[in-house]
């Protein structure tokens, strides 16, 4: 088991090798720092003074991969690569172009995203999965056709509009909670109630057609005769016999997005002035610093490969066909 | 509890007729896009108390919907459209969804063909039979654990403590199969199903199981409502026995009279149709001229890899060592259960799969030396046909362009013409009809398929053909039919069949030389009266004891 | 003269290919059977209908033109803009710009100003608008008869291309049913036909009928409003649909190829092949999708930026954006295709009939040409219906972000964005977004009603 675990881990690395390099050739080769700084500075009215000196203070005056000019280990440390790129593996993100430190930032900013992620996502699951359980059931019917019906309806509907019509509905007319913003500590629960439920309400539409097919596709299946002929009622069928299979590819569905929560959604955060990660991002992108925005592609991927181990891990706890076989 | 007690309750009635079960007029029928096509018409039985009634079918007879009707454990898709079933005197159709559950399991057990998917993996054996028990007996806890060891122990499953805490993966074929035995007694139920209880297990665990069934059914008096299609079967085990054909009983009487002599000409069909083991005793001994193929210390490892960096730990020697030669116009059987590498060494020898050592000699040369262009011309004078008919031929072209790729990639010089009356031969020639060259393989049954992919094989003119167990699937009378077939081509083309199989009667049939494998050994090899009858090996006696008497002659009078 | 930007030849081409597709596939029985099951289906055919028309809009609005205009020296010339059919044709709607916001079929602007009275007094009030129902005279009492009468009028001219086109399909199908026209009639009316016409007919006379209305009530009011810059919100909205399918269709370039290719050949050659192309796409999916099109858009614009001079016109930076566009959303959505294609392959490499062909002696190339190519490609039709909605959802998302088209260009994401931003006002103005929601929704329910009609159609597991 511990030898899985150190043989995904040594897996991991040369990933997020590539994802850095990746990153690093879309930012420094594609354009040069000269263009970066003559965008930042305005275009037609700069001096050359101007851009090297915006350069020398984001470091961004050595060259790309090799220093011709420095000694020994310095040819291949004083470079833009190495600066930026490889202090990223610890975590070392440095300063944004607006001069901010970028890792304390990451820091403060993930709780709110944390705040506002994982209860959409337990609450998703725990409203999609039953309704999709309540389709099953009654399969066949009117209601599921309706159920159908309904959940394609609902998927055909842009996110936007449920934000924009949950905070019109809730908080301008109905007054409910407020619009946006964001609060510390436990105050924030009143501020985090509508984007939640817009999210889980967004989210019916697709999630539960996507439970549905997973239930669907176990219930086809030979073992669930056989516990029928045991005489099991349908309900005892579906929770104790369906639910049980279908929740292995669920499980591992949500652990892939677990490290993810903490990037949180650029649109609900931005949407609802929530200041987490993801809407660090979007302003990122907006007043284009690209510091922050490597920084930001750097930690999303190095999130999302964890979460890759995370689920060949939970396979192997949670299926005992790979556990034991 | 209200369920056990119910049905305990329905039990202490007096039975006012004899028999346990009587179905009558049952119909039933499948809704398939918008249509109702009915798969029972019209069947009538009974089942006493304690006896063991067969209901015998092939493939799309309708046998196993009927099992499932009585049991209202239909497919959403199936509707019971007439009739009536009675358990006792207890109208089964009657009753409303939930009093099924007091009827399930607890007076009617069933178990399925395929005990592998007929159990949930994700549970434990003795959580599945715990739950069995706890829904009929109302056994909680330790009691329970303690009737679950029992049960296992009754159905003879070695080290029940052991499995008990297992999951299904963990176990065998002949294990699971128990396990689901056990299941359906948890309820001490007074009619168990059996629907083709042995199909999917090898033909030595086949013989235990029937004996494990035949054994509970003495002991405890319950009644056995066997399915299958295999004759031999029910020759050993029933007492009465009714014959189905699309959906309709077209025989029905004691076992003794329906064996002695079979009224129906369905039956008989039947009957003439299986093929048995002293087939071989009559048949002229082939002369022997040059071997053909010649296999010298054929190897096939698979390397086990384990540890951080996956090395290679071990092997799993699927083939391992084997010596062989095939000679012209001769028919090598290669026997052995599942597992024993038989289909392995098969593809091995085509190349359709690496080796791992050893030497392949074909006509005369080592075409394991070969290279490139020449590698392909040799390697095509051997061909295949598999076993599945339905996943062996490409569903998206018409059969036409199936039979006729192999002449397009050997004979690129052949014109649309050319190759288009060749085909028309060869589908003539496997007794097709011309025009089958524009239609798809779907639009064929089993037997018709296992024919184009015969026609394909001979296209490109081989000379020796390795026949991956082709009739393994199909029902018994159309296998009679294929087996007629190949040999007649045989006969006119002079082929060689490497012929891989687990069924020794259709070795009498086919084979002038058998090879018995176990393990990925050659275990015993020689010519089919010798090996059949005399065996010398005990791997090759236990294959023996275990093909049911029936099989033996055509002659085999009352098999009891 | 014609001036093709650079996404309508693009377009094009994948539209002459799916033509093609079609009529190959009409030679194959393999390919016939579940198309006949798509069209058998109410759902599929009414979203076909009105995908169709979506179609229509957007094939007229990429066919760019320099318009022609009389030249003071008598000789005409092409005009230095360039604008596309559909601009052409409804050139009343777009020329007619307010100053500012308008709501739905109103006579009088959205905000109040000062007006000038003819006595030369200045009254604070909201203004007449200067194209909405100016031709009336008394908008209080003369609209609603106004509106219900020219309405009516549309309603009657597209009732008489509806009954021209049902007259059309009624002969077509008696024609090619060989039955008389009356009894095609009565089949047709009754429902009765395998390919629900009736339920075609009556969408197309849905459609007919609103467009006939609205394009007679759009010469006379802003059927929808205006938006901020008094822009017409109706002809905004038909603008966007190019835009939406655009992103939708031209996105499958960059998917298709990078996804079959590499997939196939992971899945069939297996070893150091395949696990170079499982790192090139574990590493490509672990960058977040919209930070990979983010930082792609902000580097096509510092690239922009610096080649000013080949960017002359502002529609040819709103054209290569959104060309770039969708080239980047294909280039982060291949993975997902990929997965599947290798996965599928791996399946079935090891099928009989490819180990039967292998004994043959079939190339490998040939294999995978027939067997392989053939029987995954039922899972990239499924894919890229699929795809179709999401893309197009993602299209608004994107905008919003401003890492999406240009905000010169119409889109629904720009619409919303606009909107968005203007809802703290009071009253609402709630008519762009109403719009965007209303053709939005539409489209992406069609499109979802009819790639669940394919995906049931194609999908091996459910055939017969």
């Amino acid at each position: 088991m511990i030898r899985y675990i150190i043989r995904r881990v040594l897996y991991a690395v040369p990933l997020l090798l590539g994802v850095n390099i990746l990153t690093f050739l879309l930012f420094f080769v594609v354009n040069t720092p000269d263009d970066m700084a003559r965008m930042h500075l305005g275009q037609k009215h700069v001096t050359q003074e101007a851009v090297e000196g915006w350069k020398h203070e984001r470091g961004y005056d050595l060259p790309l991969f090799w220093n011709e000019k420095a000694e020994g280990a310095d040819k291949a440390t004083r470079t833009i690569f190495y600066q930026k790129s490889v202090g990223l593996f610890l975590f070392r993100f440095g300063r944004s172009d607006s001069g901010r430190e970028i890792g304390a930032d990451i820091q403060q900013r993930m709780w709110p995203s944390l705040a506002i992620a994982v209860p959409s996502l337990l609450m998703g699951l725990l409203v999609h999965i039953s309704l999709a359980l309540l389709l099953v059931f009654f399969r066949l019917t009117y209601l599921e056709l309706w159920g159908i019906a309904l959940c394609v309806v609902l998927m055909s509907v842009s996110f936007l509009f449920y934000i924009i019509g949950g905070q019109y509905l809730i908080g301008k007319l109905l007054q409910l909670t407020p619009i946006s913003g964001y609060d510390g500590g436990i105050n924030a629960a009143r501020f985090l109630i509508l984007p939640l439920i817009i999210s889980v309400i967004a989210g019916v539409g697709s999630g539960v057609r996507w439970y549905r097919t997973l239930f669907l596709e176990e219930v086809e299946k030979d073992y669930v005769r056989t516990a029928r002929a045991k005489g099991l009622s349908e309900p005892r069928v579906l929770f104790g016999h369906v639910l049980k299979n279908a929740m292995i590819p669920i499980l591992t569905g949500v652990v892939v997005v677990l490290p993810l929560l903490f990037t949180g959604s650029l649109i609900t955060e931005s949407f609802f002035a929530i200041p987490g990660l993801g809407s660090y991002t979007i302003d990122a992108i907006s007043q284009q610093d690209f510091a922050i925005v490597r920084a930001m592609v750097f930690l999303g991927s190095a999130l999302y490969i964890l979460g890759l181990l995370l689920t060949d891990l939970s396979y192997t706890l949670v299926d005992p066909r790979v556990r034991l076989g | 509890m209200n369920a056990a007690s119910d049905a305990l309750h329905a039990k202490a009635q007096p039975e006012t007729a004899t028999a346990l079960l009587s179905v009558s007029d049952l119909h039933v029928s499948f809704r398939q896009s918008a249509e109702l096509i009915p798969a029972v018409s019209g069947v009538s039985f009974h089942i006493d108390k304690g006896e063991t009634f067969a209901l015998v079918g092939e493939s799309g007879s309708g046998k196993s919907v009927t099992a499932l009707s009585v049991l209202r454990l239909l497919p959403h898709n199936g509707r019971i459209t007439g009739g009536r079933v009675n358990l006792g005197s207890t109208d089964l159709f009657g009753l409303p969804e939930y009093a099924m559950s007091a009827i399930r399991g607890l007076r009617i057990g069933i178990i399925f063909q395929d005990p592998m998917s007929s159990l949930n993996p994700v549970m434990t054996v003795g959580r599945q039979i715990g739950e069995a028990l706890r829904l009929q007996r109302g056994l909680q806890g330790k009691a329970s654990r303690t009737r679950a060891l029992e049960l296992l122990d009754h159905v003879g499953l070695p080290n029940p403590q052991r499995h008990l805490d297992e999951y299904p993966h963990q176990l065998s074929g002949g294990m699971r199969q128990r396990v689901m035995i056990a299941i359906a007694l948890a309820g001490e139920p007074d009619l168990l199903i059996a629907d083709e209880p042995t199909t999917a297990l090898d033909v030595t665990i086949q013989a235990q199981i029937l004996e494990l069934l035949e054994r509970l059914k003495r002991e405890s008096g319950m009644a056995l409502w066997l399915i299958t299609h295999d004759l031999g079967i029910v020759a050993e085990l029933a007492d009465r026995v009714a014959v189905m054909r699309a959906g309709k009983i077209v025989e029905q009487s004691g076992s003794e009279r329906f064996f002695e002599k079979p009224e129906h000409p369905y039956s008989r069909e039947l009957f003439t149709a299986m093929p048995r083991l002293d087939a071989c005793l009559n048949r002229p001994e082939t002369q022997g001229s040059e071997p053909l193929l010649v296999v010298e210390d054929f190897k096939i490892h698979y390397p086990i890899k384990q540890g951080i960096f996956q090395r290679t730990v071990d092997y799993v020697r699927a083939v391992d060592g084997v010596s062989f030669s095939v000679a012209q116009g001769e028919t090598l059987a290669l026997v052995g259960e599942s597992g024993c590498g038989k289909t392995t060494l098969g593809k091995g020898i085509l190349n359709l799969i690496e080796n791992s050592g050893g030497r392949v000699r074909f006509d005369g040369s080592d075409i394991t030396e070969l290279d490139g262009e020449e590698r392909r011309k040799r390697y095509a004078e051997m061909q295949i046909v598999f076993q599945d008919p339905y996943s062996s031929m490409n569903p998206r072209m018409v059969v036409g362009d199936i039979i006729e790729e192999g002449l397009r990639a050997l004979h690129p010089a052949m014109t649309e013409t050319e190759r288009r009356e060749r085909v028309e031969d060869l589908l003539q020639g496997v007794g097709l009809p011309k025009e089958a060259r524009l239609r798809y393989p779907h639009e064929f049954s089993g037997g018709q398929r296992q024919r184009i992919c015969i026609a394909r094989a001979l296209a490109v003119d081989p000379k020796l053909i390795v026949c991956d167990e082709p009739t393994s699937a199909l029902d018994v009378s159309v296998q009679a039919q294929i087996l007629r077939l190949l040999r007649d081509l045989r006969d006119r083309r002079h082929l060689s069949y490497l012929f891989i199989t687990h069924d020794l009667a259709v070795v009498a049939e086919l084979a002038d030389r058998v090879a018995v494998m176990h393990r990925g050994k050659i275990v015993e090899m020689g010519v089919t009266r010798q090996v059949l009858f005399e065996p010398a090996h005990p791997y090759t006696r236990r294959l023996l004891q275990a093909v049911p008497k029936l099989r033996l002659s055509k002659a085999s009078a009352s098999p009891r | 003269m014609l001036k093709l930007l650079w996404t309508d030849i693009l377009f094009f081409i994948l539209l002459a290919g799916f033509v093609v597709l079609i009529v190959r596939a009409r030679g194959r029985e393999h390919l016939r059977r579940p198309w006949r099951k798509v069209a058998r289906s109410r759902s599929a055919v009414v979203s076909l209908v009105i995908l169709l028309a979506y179609l229509f809009i957007a094939v007229l609005d990429s066919i760019h033109f320099h318009p022609r205009n009389q030249g003071e020296n008598g000789k005409s010339q092409y005009q230095a803009e360039v604008i596309s059919v559909l601009d052409s044709w409804m050139t009343p709607i777009r020329t007619r710009v307010e100053k500012t916001y308008s709501a739905p079929f109103s006579s009088y602007a959205y905000a109040k100003e000062m007006i000038r009275q003819p006595d030369g007094s200045q009254l604070w009030d909201y203004p007449r608008l200067q194209y909405g129902s100016a031709h009336l005279a008394d908008p209080e009492h003369e609209k609603t008869a106004d509106i219900l009468a020219t309405g009516m009028k549309g309603l009657g001219e597209g009732g008489l291309i509806w009954l021209l086109s049902a007259s059309l399909v009624i002969v077509w199908r008696s024609r090619h049913d060989r039955i008389g026209l009356a009894e095609s009639l009565k089949r047709i009316a009754l429902g009765r036909t395998e390919i629900p016409w009736r339920a075609v007919l009556l969408t197309l006379f849905l459609i007919l009928g609103c467009s006939g209305m609205l394009g007679e009530l759009g010469l006379r009011y802003h059927v929808l409003g205006t938006d901020k810059v008094g822009e017409d919100v109706f002809y905004q909205s038909l603008k966007s649909v190019r835009t939406g399918l655009l992103i939708g269709t031209l996105t499958t370039f960059a998917t298709l190829p990078l996804a079959l290719g590499l997939g196939i050949l992971a899945g069939y050659f297996r070893g150091w092949v395949d696990d170079v192309i499982q790192y090139l796409y574990t590493t490509l999916n672990s960058i977040p999708g919209v930070l990979l099109i983010a930082a792609a858009m902000l580097i096509m614009q510092v690239y922009m930026a610096r080649h000013e001079d080949e960017f002359a016109s502002l529609a040819l930076r709103a054209d290569f954006r959104l060309l770039f566009l969708c080239l980047i959303l294909g280039m982060t959505s291949w993975t997902g295709l990929c997965r599947l294609l290798r996965a599928e392959t791996l399946k079935l490499r090891e099928m009989e009939y490819v180990q039967a062909a292998r004994a043959l002696g079939v190339r490998q190339g040939v294999i995978l040409m027939r067997h392989i190519l053939p029987n995954v490609f039922h899972l990239v039709l499924i894919s890229v219906a699929l795809d179709f909605s999401s893309l197009v959802l993602a299209e608004a998302v994107l905008s919003y972000v401003n890492i999406g088209v240009d905000p010169t260009m119409e889109s629904w994401g720009n619409m919303i964005n606009g909107a968005r931003l203007e809802m703290a006002r009071d009253p609402v103005v709630w008519w762009s977004l109403a719009a965007a929601f209303l053709f939005m929704f539409n489209l992406v329910l069609a499109a979802n009603l009819f790639a669940d009609a394919v995906r049931d159609a194609f999908d091996p597991r459910r055939a017969e």
